[in-house]
C-alpha cells in the first residue's frame, strides 16, 4: 500500500465526494418528489392518465440506469434537449428513482385504512384537505423504512455517473487510479466514503422513523 | 337542543356486481328520534346505514334527508362533490373501528374538521372541541393520542368528533361491537346522553338492551331486506315474523349461561 498519493489527490477525492453528496441528495429529493406525483395520479387521476404513467413506470423499471444515462445525454442533443453533464446526472437519477418511490408511496397509502379516509369524507372534508392532512402525514410514516432503505441503494448508483463524466467521486477515483496506478487504495477510499455516508443516512432514517411513529404505537 | 333531522329512504337498491345487499328498502326515520337497525351479519344494516351520508352509493330508489336528496342530482347523475360534503356536515357517523386519525391527539381529532370544513379559528375549534371531549366525560385526556386511550375512550372521541359539528341526524355503525364487555357501558351511556337529547339517532347495533331501552323505533333486517320496522316492544319481545323470533332466539342462547 501506498498511502503517499492520498495527500496529493485528497482535494479532488473529497470534491467528488461532495459532488457525490450533492447528486444524490438532490436526485433523491427530486425523484421522491417526482415519485409522490406519480403515486397521487395513481390514485386521483382518470384512468387514461394512470396508464400513461403505469407505462412510464415499466419502462424505466425495466431499463438499466446506465442505458438511460446513454439516451439522456447523448442521445437527448437529437431531439435539442443539451445538458451539462452534472444536470444530465441529476435529471437522469430523479428519473430513475421516481417509478420506485412512486411505488413506495403508493404502497404506503394502501397502509393507510380506508376507515380513516371514510371518517374524513364523513364530516365533509375534501378531498385536498383529505390528502394533506391524512393520506400524506400517514402514509409518509408506512413509506418512511421502504423509503430510507431505497435513498440508500441510491447513494451507490450515482457512481453510474461518472460514465457521463459526472465529476463524482468514482470519476475522482478512476483518475487517480488511471494517473498513479494505486488502484487498490482509490478503491478502498471510495469503500470508505460510502460506508459512512451510508452509515449516516441509515442512522438518520432510524431516528427520525423513531421520533415520528412515537405516538403511532398502540399502548400495550 | 339543535334542529334535528328527518330521513326518508324509498326503494332503495344497492348492489354489489350480482350481489343485491339492499332490497326496495322503505324506512322512514322521524326528527328527533333514535332508530335501532338488528339483524345478522351480512343483512344489510351497515349498507344501509352508509347510504345515509352516501358513504355507499345506493343504485336506486331515494335516500332523502329533510327532503333533500343525497347523492343524486337526478336517477342518473351523481351529486357534485362540493354539495355531497355541505349535505354531510350536517350528519355525524361514528363508526366500529373508532377510526379516530392516530397521529392527532383528542383534541386535534376533534378540532380537525371544525378547522378544514367549518372554517373555525384555530382558538374557536379547540374551545369547542374541549367542550365536545368533557361531554363524553374525556377533559382530562384532550392531550393523548389515541394510541394511549383505551378503546371506549377512543369510542367516545370519536363520538366528540361527529357531535362538535353540531349535526342534526348521527349514524352509528355497531359503536361497540370492537369493544371489550368491559368498555360497552361508556359508549352506550353517551349516546343515550345525545339520544336524551332529542338528537335524531340511527343505530345499528348487536345491543338489544339498548335497543330495548333507548330506541323509538326497531328495524329487523335480513338478506339485504328490511322485513319489519315497528315499536321496540312488538320487535324485541312480540315479535311476529318468524325470522325475527328465529335471530332473538339465536341471541338469547348465545348470551345466556
Amino acid at each position: 500500500m501506498e498511502w503517499s498519493v492520498l495527500q496529493q489527490y485528497g482535494p479532488s477525492l473529497l470534491k467528488g465526494f461532495g459532488n457525490t453528496i450533492l447528486c444524490w441528495a438532490l436526485g433523491t429529493l427530486f425523484g421522491m418528489a417526482l415519485g409522490l406525483v406519480i403515486a397521487l395520479i395513481q390514485r386521483y387521476a382518470p384512468r387514461w392518465l394512470t396508464w400513461i404513467v403505469q407505462a412510464y413506470i415499466e419502462v424505466i423499471r425495466g431499463t438499466p440506469f446506465l442505458v438511460q444515462l446513454f439516451v439522456l445525454y447523448y442521445g437527448g442533443p437529437l431531439v435539442g434537449l443539451r445538458l451539462d453533464a452534472l444536470p444530465a446526472g441529476l435529471l437522469g437519477l430523479t428519473i430513475y428513482g421516481s417509478p420506485y418511490f412512486a411505488e413506495i408511496f403508493r404502497s404506503g397509502f394502501r397502509a393507510v385504512s380506508d376507515g380513516q379516509i371514510e371518517a374524513a369524507r364523513a364530516i365533509g372534508m375534501s378531498e385536498s384537505h383529505i390528502v394533506r392532512r391524512i393520506l400524506l402525514p400517514l402514509g409518509l410514516v408506512s413509506a418512511l423504512p421502504a423509503l430510507v432503505n431505497f435513498s440508500i441503494i441510491l447513494t451507490k448508483e450515482t457512481v453510474i455517473l461518472s460514465i457521463i463524466t459526472v465529476p463524482e467521486l468514482l470519476y475522482q477515483v478512476q483518475r487517480m487510479s488511471a494517473e498513479t496506478f494505486r488502484y487498490v487504495e482509490a478503491n478502498l477510499v471510495l469503500a470508505l466514503f460510502f460506508w459512512g455516508l451510508v452509515e449516516t443516512i441509515s442512522r438518520v432514517g432510524l431516528r427520525l422513523e423513531a421520533r415520528i411513529t412515537k405516538h403511532l404505537i398502540e399502548r400495550t | 337542543m339543535l334542529a334535528a333531522s328527518s330521513v326518508e329512504m324509498r326503494k332503495v337498491n344497492k348492489y354489489y356486481g350480482k350481489f343485491q345487499a339492499l332490497k326496495d328498502i322503505d324506512l322512514s326515520i322521524p326528527p328527533g328520534k333514535v332508530t335501532c337497525l338488528i339483524g345478522p351479519s351480512g343483512s344489510g344494516k351497515s349498507t344501509l346505514l352508509r347510504c345515509i351520508n352516501f358513504l355507499e352509493a345506493y343504485d336506486s330508489g331515494e335516500v332523502r334527508i329533510d327532503g333533500q336528496l343525497i347523492g343524486y342530482d337526478a336517477p342518473d347523475k351523481k351529486m357534485s362533490g362540493r354539495r355531497l360534503r355541505e349535505m354531510r356536515r350536517s350528519i355525524g357517523m361514528v363508526f366500529q373501528q373508532f377510526n379516530l386519525w392516530p397521529h392527532m391527539t383528542a383534541k386535534e381529532n376533534v378540532a380537525e374538521g371544525l378547522i378544514r370544513v367549518r372554517r373555525m379559528s384555530k382558538a374557536d375549534a379547540d374551545r369547542r372541541a374541549s367542550e365536545a371531549l368533557a361531554k363524553v366525560g374525556l377533559a382530562d385526556k384532550i392531550a393523548s393520542h389515541p394510541s394511549r386511550l383505551s378503546g371506549g375512550q377512543q369510542q367516545r372521541v370519536a363520538i366528540a368528533r361527529a357531535i362538535a359539528m353540531e349535526p342534526r341526524l348521527m349514524l352509528f355503525d355497531e359503536p361497540t361491537s370492537a369493544l371489550d364487555p368491559e368498555l360497552v357501558g361508556e359508549v352506550l351511556s353517551v349516546m343515550r346522553t345525545l339520544a336524551g337529547e332529542g338528537m335524531t339517532m340511527v343505530v345499528v347495533t348487536h345491543e338489544m338492551g339498548f335497543a330495548a331501552h333507548v330506541a323509538d323505533q326497531v328495524g329487523f333486517m335480513e338478506k339485504g331486506e328490511l322485513v319489519s320496522v315497528d315499536s321496540p316492544d312488538r320487535i324485541l319481545h312480540r315479535p311476529e315474523d318468524a325470522r325475527i323470533q328465529s335471530f332473538l332466539r339465536t341471541y338469547r342462547e348465545r348470551n345466556s349461561f
